[in-house]
């Protein structure tokens, strides 16, 4: 009796240990950029673009560009996605078939970043020829990003009820016009929050974006599609090994990780305040 | 041996159906009467929803399904090649056991499938939306609620609101699944004194496991038992005077 008392508080102990153990990793981490950073961060700091070599760089052209690739990146993969698992899990007939492509889009997601990377350079920046690019960049980050929003989505279309369709069906209402009208607006809360948290990811790498889109410096904005950018994560990875006074700009670091690790943390703070506020208001 | 009456709107020839490999109604033979009430009882899983849902070709939505036989919708067999499912379940409606409305406002569940079916204009959507609330004697408790939530109504008046929402498509027959079966009994009597009203323009094809509910409404009964039809006639016989035993212990209880 005694025994299993004492196993079950060991067990909680080791459970409660583990949860506080990850979130003093993390606290630790936002703790560590936040006091290396926070001196760094004026108003100049985030309006003006680099100068002097970048030791007394300002990060305005990186959070623009860090900005357009995201937005690029979201309208490719956001559309995409939804067909996708709309197909999948609405029109597909279950079967060997769809099993591979399930399993084709799963291992898309666990492909290193820097594979992405590679493919966008071989296919959109040669191939297509468009050159190191917001267009070419966007594109990569948006493949990257696919595999999750083909997840999210086909979860959510999974959590609209089947009475839902059978309701709409039973009326004479025609398949296609059962899901677009009642399936898929039952699941956007659903995709969006997945959509979110995959335009965190797409806004944090680094890899992808390297040979396809980022720029070493630009002083002016982008123009056009075609134009490159600098972006936040890659400018971190220059100031940090590529520039002539790695030492100097160690404060400019830490200021511009803290100002990407906010603007993805503010993302992933939108999506769980959307879910919760959806999660409310359905009732079913 | 196809009797295709003039009051009868649907008839089943040697009707076989599978799930898979499993063979869940033998050879039902029968026909419903125009402006009826026709009522399926029988012991649980006996394969009265089954009928119901082939009865508007609601079953092609489950993989591995599959038909012998015909249906006769006023004559043309509904799974023929050349016959659209959809145009069948627009004049074949349908019921749930359980009140389905969308998350919708009250008003866009009812207007929502005919203004897909081409109805646009502003007053033939609202004079139907009167009328269709009306007859499924529900207008006068939500006519100054139109916009609210269909999911804040109550168990029974969702249940009346499917109703109408199933009207609204102004269909031929409409097939009812246990329609009460989740709702008490003042909403019950409610329904049911709807469903007797709505006689006189429908066909009514309703399932229930409550035997004065199919004495009260239903002018037809057929007795199903293990996927066949064991007995098919007035209600007033298979009740008084039911020509099966298996009917009979069905009826008096004595089925388990
Ligand atoms: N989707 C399905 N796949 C396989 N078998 C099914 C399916 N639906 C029903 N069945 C089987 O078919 C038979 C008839 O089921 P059905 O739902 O038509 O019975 P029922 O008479 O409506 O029962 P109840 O009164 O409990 O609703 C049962 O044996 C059931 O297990
Ligand atoms: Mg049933």
């Amino acid at each position: 009796m005694k025994w299993r008392y004492f196993k079950q508080a060991v067990f909680f102990t080791v459970v409660r240990l583990s949860a506080l153990v990850i979130s003093l990793t993390l606290l630790g981490i936002l703790a560590y950029i936040f006091f290396n950073g926070y001196r760094a961060i004026t108003w100049d700091f985030l309006t003006l673009p680099p100068t002097d070599s970048m030791t007394r760089g300002w990060i305005m052209p990186a959070i623009v560009g860090t900005f357009y690739l995201t937005i690029g990146a979201i309208s490719v993969a956001l559309p995409l996605g939804i067909v996708s698992a709309t197909y999948l899990s609405e029109y597909a007939k279950q079967g060997p078939f769809i099993r591979i492509i399930r399993i084709g889009v799963n291992c898309l997601a666990g492909v290193p970043s820097v594979v992405f990377g590679l493919f966008g350079l071989g296919f959109f920046v040669v191939f297509l020829k468009f050159g190191s690019s917001i267009l070419a960049g966007s594109l990569t980050l948006g493949i990257l990003i696919l595999p999750t929003i083909i997840g999210a989505s086909e979860e959510a279309l999974k959590g609209v009820p089947q009475t839902f369709r059978e309701a709409s069906l039973a009326l004479g209402v025609s398949k296609w016009q059962t899901i677009y009208r009642i399936v898929l607006p039952s699941a956007l809360p659903g995709i969006m929050t997945g959509s979110i948290l995959g335009i965190g990811r797409a806004a944090g790498e680094t890899a992808p974006i390297m040979f396809t889109a980022a720029a070493f410096f630009t002083a002016i904005l982008p123009k056009s599609i075609f134009d490159e950018v600098m972006a936040l994560p890659y400018h971190i990875y220059v100031l940090a090994t590529a520039g002539t006074y790695i030492e100097q700009t160690r404060p400019l670091q830490y200021g511009t990780v803290l100002v990407l690790v906010a603007l993805v943390l503010g993302i992933d703070l939108i999506a769980i305040v959307i879910r919760s506020a959806m999660r409310r208001k359905k009732r079913w | 041996m196809v009797k295709v009456g003039k009051n009868f709107i649907i008839n089943t020839n040697d009707v076989n159906f599978f799930y898979g490999s499993f063979r869940a109604l033998t050879e039902i033979t029968m026909g419903f009467e125009k402006n009826r009430v026709t009522a399926l009882i029988g012991p649980s899983g006996c394969g009265k929803s089954t009928f119901l849902r082939l009865l508007n070709r609601m079953n092609d939505l489950i993989d591995g399904t599959r038909v012998e036989g015909e249906v006769l919708f006023e004559g043309k067999n509904i799974y023929a090649t050349d016959v659209d499912p959809v145009e069948i379940r627009r004049r074949i409606g349908m019921v749930f056991q359980k009140p389905n409305p969308f998350p919708k406002s009250i008003l866009n569940n009812v207007t929502f499938a005919p203004k897909l079916s081409g109805i646009t204009k502003k007053s033939d959507l609202d004079s139907l939306v009167e009328q269709s609330l009306r007859q499924a004697v529900l207008w006068d408790e939500v006519k100054d609620i139109l916009n609210r939530s269909a999911m804040t109504l109550s168990g029974g008046q969702q249940q009346r609101l499917c109703i109408a929402r199933a009207l609204a498509m102004k269909p031929d027959v409409i097939l009812m699944d246990e329609p009460t079966s989740a709702l008490d009994p003042i909403s019950t009597a409610k329904i049911e004194e709807l469903i007797d009203e709505l006689k006189k323009r429908y066909t009514i094809i309703i399932v229930t496991h409550n035997m004065q509910q199919a004495a009260r409404v239903s002018q037809k009964t057929a007795f199903f038992h293990l996927g066949t039809l064991v007995e098919y006639g007035d209600t007033r016989e298979i009740f008084t005077n039911p020509r099966e035993a298996r009917t009979k212990d069905y009826i008096t209880g004595r089925y388990g």
